[in-house]
């Protein structure tokens, strides 16, 4: 019976339940349910680099921070539609993927986390700095909503607050997106990431040009963070240098390590968690960094497999079948 | 078929390749044979264009490949295993061998279709030629190290290639495993039509199925030739032979 458990579309099931979540009523949950979903199209991206490719990128929060800046720019100072500044993120953090790619996957190992973490600061300070664009330290708030005005016209979805359309439309994004990198990581490419991962060595003497289909998944990566990043500055009404800062970079990472990255939810269920454990926590404590790390050690000794790691291991145990 | 003309390589002075060269024709099996430190190993990854020779030449079917890139000769016609056992361990046994074909097959850049259906023939065949067929479904792993080499022959055989080239096909075997996969590949080799080009330690393996052998000595051939002349070489007895019996 457990072994068919895992053949029912569990992300349709978790997509329709995400679409309940205002019908709750309250908006703290919405606001904290946005966060997620977002976070997770950050940490699903990110997961094509570490978990796919085997690439630990320290600095993917650039991308994420490119794209926030890209949608913000284009909706508060060009009155640029959403349809139109949303896929402008991930093509234009898709392109800086390519520029800092290019050098980052001449090298290897830690070599490459820290050149990633360089260019992630360089991105940061360029925001923090160039007031004349960005905004700089004061970063640029007040980033609009995209136009609903043609929502309350439909049925059924009609009649719901603003905040709650663009959670509307953050899901019906990120579906989207989590769908294309699901197809990627199955497709004929991911599998050839996959041996990359395994053994650049065997891969390159299989024909697999290994520098060239790292930069492709690191430019891939970077375009689905960064479309994140934009879905991410409208949500926050705001777009702040910190959201290029190592921190994000850090955070993403332990999201995609907690969550499992040997799994492609993995990543979507760490953002899940570890945002609702910091709600949780700091309502009690201030010291949700030692909570947090605490975690993390337990969960890197005891479950290396991360969160969906422990599941799928406990999910084997129940249908192997006993012995007589 | 394969022609290597005076190639050397040094590493920080030392002179490990030392002005190398050797033809294999078409169809033919030929060894390198040597005492560890001889060079075999560079000499190959000089050939696979895994190091670039400081000078000399490596042609291929005619074509100069020196210094292309190894993913490229591996496109143009040229297989390889290496000495230690490279697979893809977190694959199952099945996708190392179907990997090798989406590659060679030039499918790697298609991002949309799903990868599980394709190639099950071929990779069925290669995996059915190597003997790993009803273990197709484990990960590749957890297999045997004699079971994990033959795999990786069948991951060079994926890539279609017309020269294989095999660094030490028997390391770490045992006696009875060093026998069946002599006779597997000597079997491959025959049914594929491929020119084969190995390095072993064993003697025994090599006199049982090169037609040629080539002996290395600190970076040099000192002798060059049908099994029986080798063997009979006063130079060879004296370096190599003679220091192992």
């Amino acid at each position: 019976m457990i072994a068919r458990l895992g053949r029912l579309p569990w992300g349709l099931f978790v997509l329709i339940a995400a679409f309940c979540v205002p019908a709750m009523g309250s908006r703290f949950y919405t606001f904290l349910a946005n966060d997620i979903v977002i976070w997770a199209l950050f940490a699903t991206s990110l997961n094509l680099l570490v978990g796919v490719t085997g690439l630990v990128s320290f600095g993917h929060a650039a991308y994420f921070g490119i794209g926030a800046y890209a949608t913000g720019l284009l909706m508060k100072k060009l009155s640029v539609p959403f349809l139109l500044a949303f896929p402008a993120a991930g093509v234009l953090a898709g392109a800086a993927a390519l520029a800092f790619g290019f050098f980052c996957v001449r090298l290897t190992r830690i070599y490459f986390a820290m050149l990633t973490l360089a260019f992630a600061q360089i991105v940061w300070a360029i925001c923090f700095k160039w007031n004349e664009v960005t905004g700089g330290e004061q970063g640029m708030p007040e980033i609009p909503y995209p136009s609903f005005d043609w929502i309350p016209a439909l049925p059924v979805v009609g009649g719901w607050r603003t905040a709650e359309y663009f959670y509307f439309l953050t899901l019906l994004m990120v579906a989207l997106c989590l769908w294309a990198l699901r197809r990627i990581v199955g497709s004929p490419f991911g599998r050839m990431l996959t041996t990359i991962r395994e053994n650049p060595e065997r891969a390159e003497f299989i024909g697999v040009n290994v520098r060239r289909y790292e930069l492709a998944a690191f430019v891939l990566a970077g375009a689905f963070a960064g479309m994140a990043g934009g879905l991410f500055g409208i949500f926050n009404r705001g777009v702040f240098p910190d959201f290029a800062y190592w921190t994000k970079s850090s955070e993403v990472l332990i999201m995609t390590l907690l969550g499992g990255m040997g799994t492609f939810y993995g990543p979507a269920i760490g953002a899940l968690v570890l945002i609702l454990l910091n709600q949780q926590i700091v309502a009690y404590t201030e010291y949700w960094p030692f909570v947090l790390g605490t975690v993390l050690v337990v969960l890197l000794f005891a479950f290396p497999g991360g969160i969906a790691g422990a599941i799928g291991a406990m999910a084997r145990r129940l249908t192997r079948p006993r012995r007589a | 078929m394969l022609e290597v003309r005076d190639v050397r390589k040094a590493f920080d002075g030392f002179q490990a390749v030392a002005g190398v060269s050797l033809a294999v024709e078409r169809g033919q099996t030929a060894a390198i044979i040597g005492p560890n430190g001889a060079g075999k190993t560079t000499f190959f990854n000089l050939i696979t264009g895994h190091l670039r020779p400081d000078t000399g030449a490596v042609l291929l079917e005619g074509r100069d490949i020196t210094g292309v890139a190894p993913h490229d000769v591996c496109r143009l016609g040229m297989g390889r295993s290496f000495q230690r056992t490279n697979i893809f361990p977190r694959l199952t046994v099945f996708q190392n061998i179907q990997a090798a074909y989406l590659s060679h097959r030039g499918r790697g850049r298609d991002l949309w279709s799903s990868v599980e259906r394709l190639y099950r023939d071929e990779t069925d065949a290669v995996l059915a030629s190597i003997g790993l067929l009803e273990r197709s479904g484990e990960l590749s792993g957890f297999l045997s190290h004699g079971a994990q080499k033959q795999l990786e022959l069948g991951i060079a055989l994926a890539s279609e290639p017309r020269l294989l080239l095999l660094d030490e096909p028997t390391a770490g075997m045992s006696a009875t495993e060093t026998r069946d996969t002599i006779r597997l590949i000597d079997r491959i080799v025959r049914d594929r039509g491929l020119t084969l080009l190995f390095t072993e330690h064993d003697m025994d393996v090599v006199f049982s199925i090169a037609q040629k052998i080539i002996v290395l000595h600190q970076g040099r051939v000192i002798a060059e030739g049908a099994p029986a002349d080798v063997r009979a070489d006063p130079e060879v007895r004296r370096v190599y032979l003679g220091a192992r019996r």
